[in-house]
């Protein structure tokens, strides 16, 4: 054993690239369940995004045109989700999963023709000054960019919620859409926006894996990714400044536990690979305030 | 339940009389049962790869047909008996897993050739078969050895089985050969294939100082983690992974079923198909060391091909003794080498290797 | 503008149109999908919808038909009271696996004995597994208001965790030659859930499953449990009102759940699947939830959605195999499948009205 081998600025600084693919997803699925949605197809969209990403970059050989189709064809798909649960009045837990289903087929399909290739280099970004501090430079200011485009997501929806008036009708929807619906807020509208926001960062999750982490196309590469986005959401309670320590919570679980093998030290893995679950139900039971919306998972349908 | 299954088997060998007279004239039907999907660019690839290679080879003689994704257990049983019912001639079935299926299978449908890939159980139509990925793996460490200026070298293990433990203690015994002060970093990330968490393994351990990482997971994500490092060598593993070539892939491990598909199909157009036991290796080329880069010193390159030249040609065993186990204890005595049944039921380290298999 | 209006009942018609509808749909969308992939659609819709039903080996695949249907269509039934009673357990898959572990540790335990009660003994300890797992998120729901949608699917996760270290450490057969997995079961006559009458495909897993079709239509029908679930479902603070404890009512309905949904998990370890594997679970909870919700919630409703499902499986390998389909098509198909019908079901409790305008 061997625990000097560990670098504590290199493992914070992997950290941050583990985090960021589940934040991504977490981040979207945040909202849309802020608005009273349950979408459990986060690992459809995911992957979808994964594919779309990773054609168009291919094909075109710019990664941020592959970031941008990532995200059109996630909100795509959520859109199935959203006209289903929002004018068809389906089941939103029924709905979720069989868009997982659907959505790993299509990006199989998709992808038959991607296996094999190597997508367009992706370089990361130091940035000026900042990436030369000592200790702080390597950790937070020496990656790719979409590291950064990630966390500007969660600031920018944590300023949404909490500073503007269409955050708060938003909230309105989420807690209590028939009292929403009797302020003359479009209940409907606004959820649909949020499934699409939600479907759009699940995507660019998903091409952040094939296009930087991995980077290639393979068949069911999100590997679960997307159940852990919906963990992180529920460990963050619904709140996107605690949604960034869930995804390093969760990134960093297992970051760590390859660093501890790699260190020569016997890790029970499989009971670190549980930790951050249970963390997340000790979250849940503890933390009153981690409230879940007040209308999370019910139909909405405006009775006249 | 053996009384019940003989009565099926009766019903079913009633109608595949039928359904046997009913394609006599028409191609010899050969059928695949794949574990994942045919894109996942390593196992279940490259088993197609030689499903591929039978139809070339044969043409319109032979059709093949396969399932993918199939989980084991009940469901392996379903489409292995229903491939055969079906009419298939022959059935590989390409994962570990399927075993118990396969011999079940195997069982009801007698007229049917099976070969299942990786396990322990034979019956009168039922063939196994695997690769000597170890003798890959000697080749690795050979060069992995040589080349490494950190003296440690990284290595993604996947699940703690002999198959795996095999593969580290051929490739730590051939580096240690040439480099005595090599050093393994072993991650064990149970699974074959989730390419972010190999990303983290592999970044994990060049983090840790390895400079050269050798992995027993399929993706290429260890390698895209390496590129991005600079300076950090690889191995292609299951598939060539030329893509990453010269640099930091430097050689690898094929899985190269195509001659023993083509052999064993033709086998049965023959009629001359019998139930063998084959564990074959750079001999029959069904372990392919993928080709050598010049990103290595020629000299290297020129030892680490003698060396797999001599595996190849029967010369040199890479289990050859004097090795002891982990624990200080005699494995091999000088000039003894490793017989079949320990290596393959093995579950030590050799001596020199650190860190202890997890149970 | 079209707008939907709540029906004061169900549409009797359309409870039974809808389904029908949606596969009709599913198939000429599914054609041209597979037109596009070049197949013939008529014979990958064939090999699918027909083959395993009445196609030359249907003899093979109608049995086939009932095991895979039996644990979807058991594990449903728990669902649906639950769903019922807005009681939303999603962990059924978790509650599967810990139900297969336990029962099969018992089993294990007591290897190799020779004696009918071991069997007995497995099921009655899948069946309190899977119920413990279930009460977990139960209890924590009815002690500290935790989601029960999120508690049971984290303890997904973490029986994922739980069955692939105990098929690679305290389960792990000694005669594996060292590869994770438990001895077969269903090899071993004690243990061994057979097929019962030859040919047939039904184990004890399907009766479990009819049994359970039986007892929850007569419990929802006649029985004063029944009657109180639909209630909390329908109104929670009628069902207050009418003396419905709703915490016992949680309890319950996580009880019920988590213990079907073990004993599907011990009746497929010791039957078709015979081992605990790593990755001995391949999703039946989570379809079993699209199956309830295809059945909507019905008894009956659910062994035809089970057997909907199990149709589309095994076709689905057939259309694999037999005509080179590749394997996401199926999944694509599959869910195309669900979507129909979600989208045509909102027929069966709504109609159109057109020509209003609607304030959302």
């Amino acid at each position: 054993m061997n625990l000097s081998a560990i670098d504590p600025i290199l493992l914070l600084a992997s950290l941050m690239v583990a985090a960021t693919p589940i934040m991504l997803a977490a981040i979207g699925e945040l909202v849309v369940e802020r608005a009273g949605v349950l979408n459990l197809g986060v690992e459809g969209m995911m992957i979808t995004g994964a594919v779309t990403g990773f054609v168009a970059a291919t094909t075109t050989g710019s990664p941020w045109l592959g970031f941008v189709s990532a995200a059109c064809g996630g909100a795509l798909l959520s859109l199935v989700f959203g006209v289903l649960t929002q004018f068809l009045l389906s089941n939103q837990v029924a709905t979720g999963l069989a868009l997982t289903l659907f959505g790993l087929g299509l990006s199989a399909l998709m992808g038959q023709g991607y296996i094999g290739i190597k997508a367009p280099a992706f370089p990361d970004w130091h940035v000026p000054l900042l990436g030369d501090i000592p200790v702080i430079g390597p950790i937070v200011f020496q990656h790719d960019p979409m590291v950064y485009v990630g966390l500007l997501i969660v600031l920018g929806v944590w300023a949404f919620l909490k500073f503007t008036q269409a955050g708060l009708v938003l909230r309105a929807v989420g807690e209590n859409h028939d009292a929403a619906h009797a302020l003359g807020y479009h209940v409907r509208r606004v959820r649909i926006l949020a499934i699409l926001f939600g479907g759009a960062c699940a995507g660019l999750g998903g091409a952040y894996l094939s296009l930087v982490r991995v980077p290639q196309w393979t068949e069911g590469m999100t590997a679960g990714a997307g159940w852990i986005a919906l963990a992180i959401v529920v460990f963050a309670s619904w709140k996107p400044e605690r949604l960034v320590l869930g995804a390093y919570l969760f990134g960093g679980v297992t970051v760590l536990q390859l660093n501890l093998q790699a260190a020569g030290v016997a890790v029970p893995v499989e009971i670190l690979s549980m930790s951050p679950y249970l963390a997340t139900i000790a979250v849940l039971v503890i933390m009153s305030a981690g409230r879940a919306p007040g209308s999370l998972g019910r139909i909405f349908h405006a009775a006249r | 339940m053996i009384f019940t299954r003989r009565a099926v088997a009766a019903i079913l060998a009633s109608t595949l009389a039928t359904g046997a007279a009913a394609q006599d004239d028409g191609p010899t039907r050969v059928g695949f049962i794949y574990v994942g999907p045919v894109g996942d660019g390593g196992w279940t690839y490259e088993h197609d790869q030689g499903r591929l290679a039978v139809e070339e080879e044969f043409g319109d003689a032979v059709e093949t047909v396969y399932v993918e994704s199939v989980p084991e257990g009940a469901d392996a049983q379903r489409a292995i008996e229903q491939m055969a019912l079906q009419g298939a001639d022959l059935i590989f079935t390409t994962s570990f897993g399927f075993m118990d299926p396969t011999v079940a299978a195997a069982e009801k449908f007698p007229d049917v050739k099976f070969e299942h890939a990786t396990g322990y159980k034979t019956a009168d139509n039922l063939s196994i078969y695997s690769a000597r990925f170890y003798e890959g793996r000697a080749v690795q460490g050979h060069i992995a050895g040589q080349i490494t200026e950190s003296n440690i070298v990284g290595y993604i293990a996947s699940f703690p089985i002999p198959e795996v433990i095999r593969g580290i203690n051929a490739a730590y015994l051939h580096a240690q050969e040439v480099n005595p002060d090599v050093e393994f970093k072993i991650i064990w990330a149970y699974t074959w294939f989730d390419p972010a968490k190999e990303a983290d393994a592999a970044t994990t351990l060049i983090e840790q100082g390895a400079d050269v990482i050798l992995q027993h997971t399929d993706s290429t994500a260890p390698q895209a983690a390496a590129e991005a490092a600079g300076n950090v060598y690889t191995f292609g593993q299951a598939s060539d992974m030329s893509e990453y070539a010269p640099m930091p892939r430097v050689s690898s491990i094929i899985d190269n079923w195509a001659p023993y598909y083509i052999e064993r199909t033709q086998a049965v157009i023959d009629g001359t198909w019998e139930t063998s036991d084959r564990w074959d290796g750079i001999d029959t080329g069904m372990v392919g060391i993928g080709e050598i880069t010049d990103a290595i010193p020629a000299e290297v390159k020129a030892s680490a091909e003698d060396l797999r030249d001599r595996i190849g040609a029967g010369e040199y065993h890479p289990f050859t003794g004097p090795i002891n186990r982990q624990d200080g204890s005699v494995w091999l005595e000088e000039g003894e080498t490793a017989d079949d049944e320990t290596l393959l039921s093995m579950d030590f380290y050799v001596e020199g290797l650190t860190g202890t298999i997890p149970e | 503008m079209i707008a939907l209006e709540k029906r004061p009942q169900p549409s009797t018609i359309w409870v039974y149109l809808a389904p029908l509808l949606a596969v009709v749909l599913t198939m000429i969308v599914g054609g041209i999908l597979f037109a596009a992939l070049g197949k013939n659609p008529i014979s990958v819709i064939s090999a699918i919808f027909y083959e395993p039903l009445f196609g030359e080996f249907a003899f093979y695949y109608r049995p086939q038909l009932l095991v895979k249907a039996a644990p979807l269509i058991l594990i449903a039934i728990g669902l649906s009271f639950g769903f019922r009673a807005g009681v939303w357990n999603i962990g059924a898959e978790g509650q599967y696996i810990v139900g297969a572990i336990t029962g099969a540790a018992v089993g294990l335990a007591l290897y190799p004995a020779e004696t009918r009660l071991i069997f007995p003994l497995m099921v009655v300890a899948g069946a309190l597994g899977g119920w413990a797992w279930g009460m977990i998120p139960g209890l924590l729901k009815v002690k500290f208001g935790a989601n029960e949608i999120l508690v049971s699917l984290m303890l997904v996760y973490v029986a994922e965790q739980l069955v692939a270290a105990m098929a690679l450490g305290p389960l792990r057969s000694p005669e594996g030659r060292g590869f994770p997995g438990s001895r077969n079961l269903s090899q071993w006559a004690s243990s061994a859930n057979p097929e019962l009458m030859a040919g047939t495909g039904v184990h004890w897993g399907v009766v479990a499953a009819l049994i359970a079709v039986i007892f929850a239509y007569i419990t929802l029908s006649r029985h004063i449990f029944g009657f109180q679930v639909r209630l909390t479902g329908q109104s929670p603070r009628a069902a207050r009102f009418a003396g419905v404890n709703p915490g016992r009512m949680v309890l319950a309905c996580m009880g019920i759940s988590g213990a079907l949904a073990g004993l599907a998990g011990l009746f497929e370890v010791t039957g078709p699947s015979g081992q605990i594997t790593i990755d001995f679970n391949v999703g039946y909870g989570f379809t079993a939830i699209i199956v309830a919700f295809l059945g909507r919630l019905h008894p009956v409703g659910i062994l035809l959605a089970g057997g909907l499902m199990a149709l589309t499986y095994i076709g689905g390998e057939i259309a694999q195999s037999n005509l080179g389909l590749p394997g996401a098509a199926v999944q694509l198909l599959q869910g195309m499948l669900l979507f129909f019908l979600l989208a045509v079901d909102v027929m069966t409790n709504y109609r159109l009205r057109v020509g209003t305008r609607e304030v959302a």
